[in-house]
C-alpha cells in the first residue's frame, strides 16, 4: 500500500529488507509475543483524501458558532495582526524540535532571547524563562518554586480574589506535591489585606502568596505595602496578570513582587478554544536558578560573534532528574515567538492603546448598561482596568438573556453565580456591537416572555 | 538554511517613532478611567519602535538561521520528527474553530466538543485504552496528569502506602522529575545486557508501597521489552498499575495496542506520533489515556455525552457534574486544542491502513540505517530494534573523536544530529530514529555521510573535532554562558 | 587531618571544625564548575544528608554533608567565582561545620582508602 506521505516504493521495501537480514516487515517484529499483536484493523475509518478531511474538518466548523465576544476570565479576544500567521507559519520555525543544537537552531534561540527580554520588561522582573503551558499551570509551577526555594516551608497563601481556574489547578498540583494552600479572605471584591497580615504574623512556615492583578473580578487591587508585609514572613510574593495589561498597570516587579506567573493570550493570540495560549514566568536574579523550564543566554562562539544558547541546563528535569523544581521541558515555544513579532509590532504605544481602548470600551459599556437599570455593578467604586462584573436586576433571569444573546450572535459574559456577569471589552469591540448589547438587554430585561427575540436581529 | 549568520536582536532594530499597528478609534474616548497613579505603570515600557515590513524581514532573516523537518533529516532520537502534514495546519486554523472562547454555551461549539470526542475516542482504539483527556499540554504534562490518576485511584481505595515509582535505567529524564513533582519517589530498576528490564531485579522491588512500574515500550534503547506480560501481570499482583510513557509508541502503530499488553495509564505525545508541529519547543500535547476502570480519575473539565439518547449532544461536565473521583484540574480548559485538531485530521489523512503501516516503516529505516553502519559505529546492543537504535560513538575508539563531534560533523552536511548522550547506560550514546517519512534516497545520503565522517574521524580528526565549519555560528561558548547568564537584551 | 565520603565530599577537620568541599577526583569529573548551591549560615546539616549542589553546564552533582552540625560558614568567593573549586577544589571548600558529633568522622576513609576508592570506581 501506498500514501503520500511514505515514499517507500515496493522495491525500496524489499531491498531494505535484505539489508536487514529479514524477509517480511513483519520479520522485524519477532519479539513482540504473538499474545500482544493486534491480529484486526484498528476500528477506525479508512484513509481519506485531502477534501475528504477538509469536508470533516468544514462540517465540524460549521457547527460551531463564533460569538462576539464580551468574554474575558482569562482568555481574551484582543486583535490579531495577519503579519504573526504568515511568520509562525515558516516550517524553519514551525517544524523545528527544541534548539538542543544551536549551531543550526540560531532563529529560535534569539526569538526566545527577544521574548524572554519583552516578558522582563513587562513584568518587571529581570529574568523570564523561555515560556510554561498556560496561566493556570504557570501559578501552580510558581507556587512549587516558592516551596523549593522556601525550603522546609510548605504553606502558601492565595487571595480568594484569584481566577477559579488557576486556583483550582494550583490545588490539584498542591495536593500531590504536598503542600497546603490556604485562601485568603476578600472583602468588597478585594483581598483583605488585614487577613493576610494576621495569617503571616509569627508564622514560619509560608513559602509564598499567590495574589492576582487585576483579579477575577477585573478589579485593579492596591497592593501597597504588601511586598514588605510577604518578605518580613521570609516569604515569597507571586503575581500574577493577563500579559496584555502589564503595558499599562503596575506591574509586579514595581509592586515588589519575587515571581510573575500568568497568561500572555492576551497579547493576540486567537482564543482557539482556549488553547495553545501561553504561559509566562519571570523572576529576580536571586531566584533564577529555581526558576523551572528553559532559559535561553547569550555567548560567543570560537569565532567571537555573539550566539545564543540554551543555558543554565543543569537545573532542569532531563539532568537533576527528581530534584528539579519542576518536571517541565519544552512548552509552548511557537507561541513565544507569536508574543515576541505581536509585542515587536506594537510596540509600548500600541500595547498602551490597546488598554486604553479596552478600558474606555468597558467603561463606556458598563456605565450604558447600569443606565438600563438591567444591571448594577457588583462593586461599585472599584477602579477597573477591561473587566467588570454587573449583577442582574431584569425580571427575566440571566440565564435566559445569555441564551437570547447567545441566539443574537453574542456571548454576553461570563456567569459567574445566577445573577452575576463578568463582562469584558476589548479594541476588538466596536461602539455598535456594544450600543446593540446595551439595548437588547434593557428591551429583554423588561420582558414578559423568557425565551423572547429581541426584533430585527440576526438569530440563528 | 542560510549558511550566513543573521544574529540581530529586534531591539536592535527600534527606532523611536516608528510604529507597526494601527487601531481603529472606538469612540468611547471620553470613558477612558482616571485610575490612581499607584495602580498604573511606573516605568517606561521598552518594547521595540518597528514598521511592519521591518519586523518580517528580521524574522524572516532569522527564521533561514533555523533548522526544521522541512529542511532535511531530523532523525533525533525519541523525538520522532517526522513530516508535519500541511492540511494539518490548514485545517485547524478554520475561523470556525480559532474565533471559540473556551467559556462559550455548548451549545454554540458543538464541532469542538465532538472533535475532542472524537479524537478521544480514535486515541483509544489505537492505545487499547478505555478513555482519554486531551487537557495535558505536552508529554511531561502527560506524565504528571497519568501518575496522579494512579496516585487518585490508589488512594480511592485507601491505600495510602504507595509512594514508590519504579522506572528503568534507562528512562527519559522527565519520568524521575514528573514523579517528584506528584509527590511520589523513584526507584530506578536496572536494564539486563540485552536493554530489557531485569524482570528479577524488578520483582525484588515490588511491594506494597509501590503505586506504579513506568516504563517506555520500545524502551529508550529502541528495543522491545518482550517481558513486559511477566512484568505486568506482576506488576498488577503486587496492587500497583502499569505506566506507559508513550513516547515511543510510533513503532507499535498497528502492531500492538499499550492496553494489550497490560498498561493501566498511558500518555501519547501527539507532537510525536501524531505528526503535530514541534514549533521549536510547543506547543504540544500529551493526551492521556486509562483503562476501563479508571475513567472517573481522570482530569476535569471532560467532554460527554449529555444524554445516553442524544448521541449527538456534546456537554462539558461542568455543565452537567463533575466527575466526583476525578483527581482535580490540571489545565486551564481543554488543552491544546488546535494542536488535537491538526492530529485528529493525521489520523483521518492515513486512516487504518496507513496508521497500520506507519509503525512497521519507521522500523524498517531504523533497521536500514543500523545495519548499513555496524562495521563503522559500535552497535550498543545487537538485536532487531524498533523506530530507533543506539551507537555507542565510533567503533574505531582511538581516533578521539566522541558523539559529540559526530553530531556536530553532520550538522556541516546538512542534516540535524541525533540525540546524543541519550541513554545514559553508554559513554558515547548517539541515538538515531528516522521515521516513516524518510526516502531510502534520504538514508542513503545519511548513511554515505556517515561513513564519511567515520573515515575523517580516523584519517583527519581535527576536521571533525573542529566542527562545524559550516553552519550560521560554531560551538557557543556554554561555559561562559552559565557561568555569567545574560538573558535579556538589556544585559548584553 | 582530611577525610573523605564514598559520594567524593571531603571534611578538612581542625578541631571542632569542619571545612567541606569535593574533592579533586570529583572536580575532574565534572568539569568546569558553574554554579555551587549552598545553604545560609546557621543552617544545620546531617551527616549524609544533601545540603547543596555543584553544578556544571551539563551535570548536576548533589552535595552530602560527611558530618553533622551547624553551619558557621559558607565560601562566598563562590558564588562570584565557582571555577575556584576547578582550580583547587581542596582549598576551596565550600562550608565550614561546628561539628555536633566527632565519632562520625571514623566512618569516613582517610587520604589513602579514599584514593583506592577512587582507582577502584575508574574500573
Amino acid at each position: 500500500m501506498a500514501h503520500r506521505y511514505f515514499p517507500h516504493t515496493p522495491d525500496d521495501i524489499k531491498e531494505m529488507l535484505g539489508k536487514c537480514g529479514v524477509e517480511t516487515l513483519d520479520d522485524l517484529y519477532a519479539d513482540v509475543p504473538d499474545s500482544l499483536r493486534l491480529k484486526r484493523d484498528y476500528d477506525l475509518p479508512t484513509q481519506m483524501s485531502e477534501s475528504q478531511v477538509r469536508e470533516y474538518f468544514t462540517d465540524l466548523a460549521e457547527m460551531n458558532r463564533p460569538l462576539t465576544c464580551f468574554a474575558g476570565a482569562g482568555f481574551y479576544d484582543h486583535y490579531t495582526p495577519a503579519v504573526i500567521q504568515a511568520i509562525l507559519s515558516r516550517s524553519e520555525f514551525l517544524t523545528a524540535y527544541t534548539p538542543y543544537q544551536p549551531e543550526v537552531s540560531q532563529g529560535t534561540l534569539q526569538y526566545i532571547f527577544e521574548y524572554q527580554t519583552m516578558m522582563s520588561e513587562l513584568t518587571g522582573l529581570p529574568v523570564s524563562n523561555a515560556s510554561m503551558y498556560d496561566g493556570s499551570t504557570a501559578v501552580a509551577e510558581a507556587m512549587m518554586m516558592c516551596v523549593a526555594a522556601g525550603r522546609k516551608k510548605n504553606r502558601v497563601l492565595v487571595s480568594a480574589t484569584l481566577n477559579p481556574i488557576y486556583r483550582e489547578v494550583t490545588d490539584t498540583y498542591a495536593g500531590y506535591h504536598g503542600v497546603t494552600i490556604e485562601t485568603i479572605p476578600e472583602s468588597g471584591g478585594v483581598t483583605d489585606l488585614e487577613a493576610l497580615r494576621s495569617m503571616l504574623e509569627g508564622a514560619s512556615d509560608i513559602a509564598g502568596v499567590i495574589l492576582p492583578t487585576p483579579n477575577y473580578y477585573g478589579i485593579l487591587e492596591d497592593y501597597t505595602g504588601v511586598a514588605d508585609m510577604v518578605h518580613a514572613a521570609k516569604a515569597l510574593l507571586v503575581m500574577t496578570a493577563p500579559a496584555s495589561a502589564l503595558g499599562y498597570i503596575r506591574n509586579p516587579g514595581e509592586w515588589g513582587a519575587d515571581i510573575a506567573a500568568g497568561e500572555a493570550q492576551s497579547l493576540g493570540m486567537p482564543l482557539s478554544f482556549g488553547g495553545p495560549g501561553l504561559g509566562y514566568m519571570c523572576c529576580t536574579k536571586a531566584l533564577m536558578r529555581k526558576l523551572p523550564g528553559r532559559i535561553v543566554g547569550a555567548t560567543t562562539d570560537p569565532s567571537g560573534q555573539r550566539v545564543f544558547v540554551l543555558t543554565l541546563q543543569a537545573r532542569e528535569q532531563h539532568i537533576r532528574r527528581d530534584k528539579a523544581t519542576s518536571n517541565i521541558c519544552s512548552n509552548q515555544g511557537l507561541m513565544a515567538l507569536y508574543a515576541a513579532v505581536y509585542l515587536s509590532l506594537m510596540g509600548p504605544q500600541g500595547l498602551r492603546e490597546v488598554n486604553t481602548l479596552s478600558a474606555s470600551g468597558a467603561h463606556y459599556l458598563a456605565d450604558r448598561l447600569v443606565e438600563t437599570g438591567a444591571f448594577e455593578l457588583k462593586y461599585p467604586g472599584k477602579p477597573f482596568l477591561n473587566e467588570f462584573v454587573l449583577r442582574y436586576k431584569g425580571d427575566t433571569s440571566l440565564k435566559d438573556f445569555m441564551e437570547v444573546s447567545a441566539a443574537s450572535g453574542c456571548l454576553a459574559g461570563v456567569c459567574i453565580a445566577e445573577d452575576e456577569l463578568l463582562v469584558c471589552v476589548t479594541e476588538n469591540r466596536t461602539k455598535e456591537e456594544m450600543d446593540r448589547y446595551v439595548w437588547r438587554a434593557d428591551t429583554f430585561s423588561k420582558a414578559q416572555t423568557p425565551l423572547f427575540t429581541p426584533e430585527g436581529e440576526k438569530t440563528f | 538554511m542560510n549558511r550566513k549568520y543573521y544574529g540581530k536582536v529586534i531591539f536592535e532594530l527600534s527606532k523611536p517613532g516608528r510604529t507597526g499597528y494601527y487601531l481603529n478609534s472606538n469612540g468611547c474616548d471620553a470613558h477612558i478611567p482616571e485610575l490612581p497613579d499607584t495602580l498604573l505603570r511606573q516605568t517606561p515600557l521598552h518594547l521595540p519602535e518597528i514598521d511592519e515590513p521591518t519586523v518580517v524581514r528580521h524574522y524572516t532573516n532569522m527564521s533561514a538561521n533555523n533548522f526544521g523537518v522541512d529542511s532535511g533529516f531530523y532523525p533525533l532520537g525519541s523525538c520522532t520528527m517526522k513530516y508535519n502534514p500541511k492540511i494539518n495546519d490548514e485545517l485547524c486554523s478554520l475561523p470556525g474553530f480559532t474565533g471559540l472562547h473556551p467559556m462559550q454555551p455548548a451549545d454554540t461549539v458543538q464541532g469542538a466538543l465532538k472533535a475532542y470526542n472524537d479524537l478521544q475516542a480514535m486515541l483509544s482504539e489505537i492505545g487499547g485504552m478505555a478513555e482519554f483527556t486531551l487537557n495535558p499540554y505536552a508529554g511531561a504534562h502527560g506524565e504528571l496528569t497519568g501518575l496522579m490518576v494512579i496516585r487518585a485511584y490508589h488512594r480511592s481505595r485507601g491505600d495510602l502506602a504507595r509512594t514508590k515509582v519504579i522506572v528503568p535505567d534507562s528512562a527519559h529524564g522527565t519520568n524521575p522529575a514528573s514523579a517528584a513533582v506528584a509527590g511520589l519517589k523513584v526507584v530506578e530498576v536496572k536494564s539486563l545486557p540485552d536493554g530489557t528490564v531485569d524482570v528479577e531485579a524488578l520483582r525484588a522491588l515490588l511491594d506494597e508501597t509501590v503505586a506504579a512500574v513506568m516504563m517506555t515500550n520500545p524502551n529508550t534503547v529502541g528495543l522491545f521489552e518482550y517481558s513486559i506480560p511477566e512484568i505486568a501481570e506482576m506488576v498488577h499482583a503486587a496492587g500497583a498499575l502499569m505506566y506507559y510513557d508513550g513516547a515511543n509508541l510510533n513503532p507499535l502503530l498497528g502492531i500492538a495496542r499499550p492496553g494489550d499488553m497490560g498498561f493501566d495509564v498511558m500518555h501519547i505525545n501527539l507532537h510525536k506520533t501524531f505528526s503535530t508541529p514541534h514549533g521549536g519547543g510547543g506547543p504540544g500535547s500529551g493526551p492521556v489515556g486509562v483503562r476501563a476502570g479508571l475513567e472517573e480519575f481522570l482530569p476535569n473539565p471532560v467532554v460527554v455525552i449529555k444524554t445516553p439518547d442524544d448521541d449527538d449532544y456534546f456537554a462539558l461536565d461542568y455543565e452537567v457534574e463533575k466527575r466526583p473521583g476525578s483527581l482535580g484540574r490540571i489545565s486551564s480548559w481543554l488543552g491544546n486544542f488546535a494542536v488535537e485538531l491538526r492530529a485528529l485530521s493525521y489520523i483521518l489523512s492515513l486512516g487504518k491502513d496507513g496508521l497500520a503501516m506507519a509503525g512497521s516503516l519507521a522500523t524498517l529505516n531504523a533497521n536500514y540505517v543500523k545495519e548499513s553502519l555496524r562495521d563503522l559505529y559500535k552497535v550498543a546492543i545487537d538485536r532487531v530494534c524498533k523506530h530507533e537504535f543506539v551507537f555507542d560513538g565510533l567503533l574505531d575508539k582511538s581516533t578521539g573523536v566522541t558523539t559529540l563531534d559526530v553530531a556536530k560533523r553532520l550538522l556541516d552536511h546538512g542534516y540535524h544530529a541525533p540525540t546524543i548522550y541519550f541513554p545514559l547506560l553508554f559513554h558515547e550514546s548517539l541515538m538515531i530514529e528516522p521515521t516513516e517519512t524518510e526516502s531510502k534516497e534520504t538514508l542513503d545520503e545519511f548513511i554515505s555521510v556517515m561513513r564519511e565522517i567515520a573515515r575523517e574521524a580516523s584519517e583527519t580528526p581535527d576536521v571533525v573535532k573542529g566542527a562545524p565549519h559550516d553552519c550560521p555560528v560554531g560551538r557557543p561558548d556554554d561555559t561562559a554562558a552559565a557561568l555569567n547568564p545574560i538573558v535579556s537584551f538589556h544585559e548584553l | 587531618m582530611i577525610y573523605y565520603s564514598k559520594t567524593h565530599e571531603y571534611a578538612r577537620v581542625e578541631g571542632n571544625t569542619a571545612y567541606i568541599g569535593i574533592s579533586d577526583y570529583a572536580q575532574k569529573a565534572l568539569g568546569n564548575v558553574v554554579y555551587v548551591d549552598m545553604p545560609e549560615q546557621g543552617d544545620d546539616v546531617a551527616a549524609g544528608e544533601e545540603f547543596g549542589a555543584v553544578e556544571s553546564v551539563k551535570a548536576a552533582s548533589d552535595l552530602f554533608s560527611p558530618v553533622s552540625g551547624a553551619v558557621v560558614n559558607i565560601n562566598e568567593a563562590l558564588i562570584d567565582n565557582p571555577r575556584l573549586i576547578n582550580e583547587d577544589a581542596m582549598t576551596n571548600w565550600i562550608i565550614e561545620v561546628d561539628m555536633t558529633d566527632l565519632s562520625e568522622l571514623d566512618g569516613l576513609m582517610d587520604e589513602e582508602a579514599y584514593a583506592n576508592f577512587c582507582s577502584a570506581e575508574k574500573h
